[in-house]
């Protein structure tokens, strides 16, 4: 393999890395803790709202918005690192 | 001011901006018409994705919808944002750069194979279709009952509108409106909440108000509202009523079903480098969850306010709203312990649900209906789509904000379905003819036939808004199906398996297809008898199907793939191009 070659290769591990973390965060917090847990979680109020219930109409998806930040700041980085950015 | 002069001045001044924004900027290439020439800076493509996502249904259906629902609407908030991390991680980038104009494009050229171009456009013009009648429907809601002016006439008003600026600028018209359509939707959802979170719980951020104490009692407005339902025979407002993992299906095919969206996919390629597809996918999902985290709050304060002011009042004291939903047939009172004072409680109030008005009026002046009454104690038909419209006059909100709710709701109906437009438009002028069938046509006859059939796709779209097909409601749950069990999966592959061939793909995504679609079909339309839990395929309802279409098609494209001949040297090289950001 040449040098071009392993450095896609390295490139694509770790972008795949960086994905399969953040859909495992992007599932806990809004399956996990929005649907399978909730009952649970319902059992702690934080204000007015059960926390379980919470999550599933409103933690969720501010996560998400912070994952998908997360996302590509890392993304930007590897990008810098394998000289692969395409400005 | 009048209600109906505000809004057509407030109405008129939107359409008026939005023309002129199309006027400035027409389309001149086809790179311009299908990508807006791909120079859309990432705040824009992210605000003109959010509006072309955030629909009708997401403007004026959805708070009503968990409004009733309570915490079962959870699947429609979760679902519909927590596609665009999929878009974002999975689908963006890549389809960025690859480069190209549209969804079937990708299919095509990846799967080496104008048979699954043609699946991938049949799978998308079906989608666009069942999304932009509901659309158009909207239009006309919203017209008949703020402007006054009959359903088709609103229709066709919606028509001229949307055909002035795709048309004419393509993707770059549509693009540029939709940012100005942005502003004028969330600042007309925004503005109502924020009044009423002040009016009910004096927190002016209504998102946080949803989760305070009430202004009159010293009790959260959560429990508040708990208490009121189970009083009147509900269940409890924070509690589950269908089962764990109906809940679990429908968020996932919803979910899927958005990322495999071809109208919201293709707002990817319209930006200028890789990373503005990623970024941009954050801010669409940053200004649509503004909207989206109001809108559970509205469904909480619009339940509590409706039930105060309507149970237990009698007919003639109900404020003009009540019977200005009423006229228009989408609430209905029967009473039927002829007090003459209106009972809201759980239960449909009607046999057949839905009132099929009389021409008479009863002894209060109400409208009368056929149906038989029910066994129950309810004594209220509300359609749960004038929620968000009647919030404001429910909550006796000033005359502006009103017809600034009229607007933002237009706004959101017409940029929804200048986005669908585009996709169709595209998916024949240039999947189908330039790419398929007629390879020798110039691009200034691609052109014209790109504009050509946007034409005739809003007038398409319009026949299905004057005569609504009466399954619209129902077909939906196909749109969001059909795209999680066909598009998503087959990109996907597409970008994460080199070895996948065209035979495993079109397989699959035949059969994923084929599966969701006859197992809707027949809970839907050919035996909505059985549409019940005991009957379905491991207590998933139709909703919620195209998460095991998906499943379906991940295995037998993989099969399929692994016993039969790999793909050629060259698409090798096109994955491979595709997962470097960099290098041509």
């Amino acid at each position: 393999m040449n040098k071009e070659k392993i450095n896609k290769y390295a490139y694509w591990k770790a972008n795949l890395r960086i994905v399969s973390v953040l859909l495992f965060i992007w599932f806990v917090c809004s399956f996990g803790a929005g649907i399978i847990f909730s009952d649970l979680l319902d059992k702690i109020k934080i204000g007015g709202f059960p926390l379980g219930f919470w999550f599933a109409q409103q933690g969720s998806i501010i996560i998400f918005v912070i994952i998908i930040v997360i996302y590509c700041f890392l993304m930007n980085k590897l990008d810098k690192n394998f000289e692969a950015s395409d400005d | 001011m009048d209600v109906q002069i505000l809004t057509y001045i407030i109405v008129g001044a939107a359409f008026a901006l939005y023309i002129g924004i199309a006027l400035w900027s027409k389309a001149s290439s086809t790179g311009e018409f299908y990508i807006a020439g791909g120079g859309v800076h990432p705040i824009a493509n992210g605000m003109a994705t959010a509006a072309d996502w955030m629909s009708a249904a997401s403007f004026i259906s959805m708070a009503g919808i968990i409004s009733f629902m309570g915490r079962d609407g959870s699947v429609y908030l979760m679902g519909w944002t927590g596609g665009y991390v999929l878009l974002a991680l999975l689908l963006a980038p890549y389809l960025r750069k690859f480069g190209k104009f549209t969804v079937p494009d990708f299919i095509g050229d990846r799967y080496y194979s104008n048979i699954a171009r043609l699946v991938a456009v049949i799978c998308l013009i079906f989608i666009s279709f069942t999304y932009i009648a509901g659309q158009m429907r909207g239009v006309g809601i919203v017209f008949s009952r703020f402007l006054e002016v009959d359903i088709n006439t609103g229709v066709i008003i919606g028509m001229a509108i949307v055909f002035i600026y795709a048309v004419l600028g393509g993707m770059k018209g549509i693009t540029y409106t939709q940012v100005a359509q942005y502003c004028v939707l969330i600042f007309a959802y925004m503005v109502p909440a924020i009044f009423i979170s002040i009016l009910m719980t004096g927190n002016p951020i209504p998102q946080l108000g949803f989760g305070s104490k009430l202004v009159t009692e010293e009790i959260y407005l959560l429990d508040k509202l708990n208490l009121v339902l189970n009083d009147i025979g509900f269940n409890s407002y924070t509690d589950f009523s269908k089962s764990k993992i109906d809940i679990f299906c429908i968020t996932a095919a919803l979910m899927i079903g958005t990322a495999g969206l071809p109208h919201v996919i293709v707002r990817f390629f319209t930006v200028p480098r890789v990373r503005d597809a990623r970024t941009s996918a954050g801010w669409a999902l940053l200004f649509i969850a503004i909207l989206y985290l109001t809108a559970p709050a509205v469904s909480s304060f619009a339940r509590l306010n409706f039930i105060n002011t309507i149970d237990n009042t009698s007919y003639t004291e109900t404020p003009g709203w009540f019977k200005n939903w009423e006229d228009i047939g989408l609430i209905s009172w029967i009473d039927k312990n002829e007090d003459g004072v209106i009972q809201y409680r759980s239960g449909n109030a009607l046999e057949k649900t839905k009132p099929q008005f009389s021409s008479e009026r009863g002894k209060y002046n109400q409208r009368l209906v056929l149906n038989k009454p029910t066994e129950n104690g309810n004594e209220i038909y509300i359609d749960r789509d004038i929620m968000v419209l009647a919030n404001p006059e429910i909550a006796r909100l000033p005359n502006w904000v009103i017809a600034l709710v009229a607007a933002g709701a237009l706004a959101a109906a017409l940029s929804t379905a200048a986005g669908l437009l585009l996709v169709i438009s595209s998916a024949v002028s240039h999947d189908l003819m330039k790419k398929t069938l007629k390879p020798s046509i110039t691009e200034k006859q691609e052109l014209f036939l790109a504009r050509l059939s946007a034409a005739t796709a809003i007038l398409i779209a319009g026949i299905f808004g004057i005569y609504p097909p009466a399954f619209v409601a129902q077909v939906v749950a196909f749109a969001f199906g059909l795209a999680a069990a066909s598009i998503f999966p087959a990109i996907v592959m597409g970008i994460f398996s080199k070895r996948m061939n065209k035979y495993g793909a079109i397989c699959g995504m035949l059969s994923g297809l084929i599966f969701t679609a006859t197992y809707i079909i027949f809970f839907k339309f050919i035996s909505p008898e059985y549409n019940t839990s005991e009957y379905w395929l491991f207590g998933i309802s139709p909703e919620g199907i195209g998460v095991i279409g998906m499943i379906i098609n991940f295995m037998i494209a993989i099969i399929i793939s692994s016993i039969s001949k790999p793909p050629p040297i060259e698409v090798y090289e096109i994955v491979d191009n595709i997962r470097m950001p960099g290098g041509k």
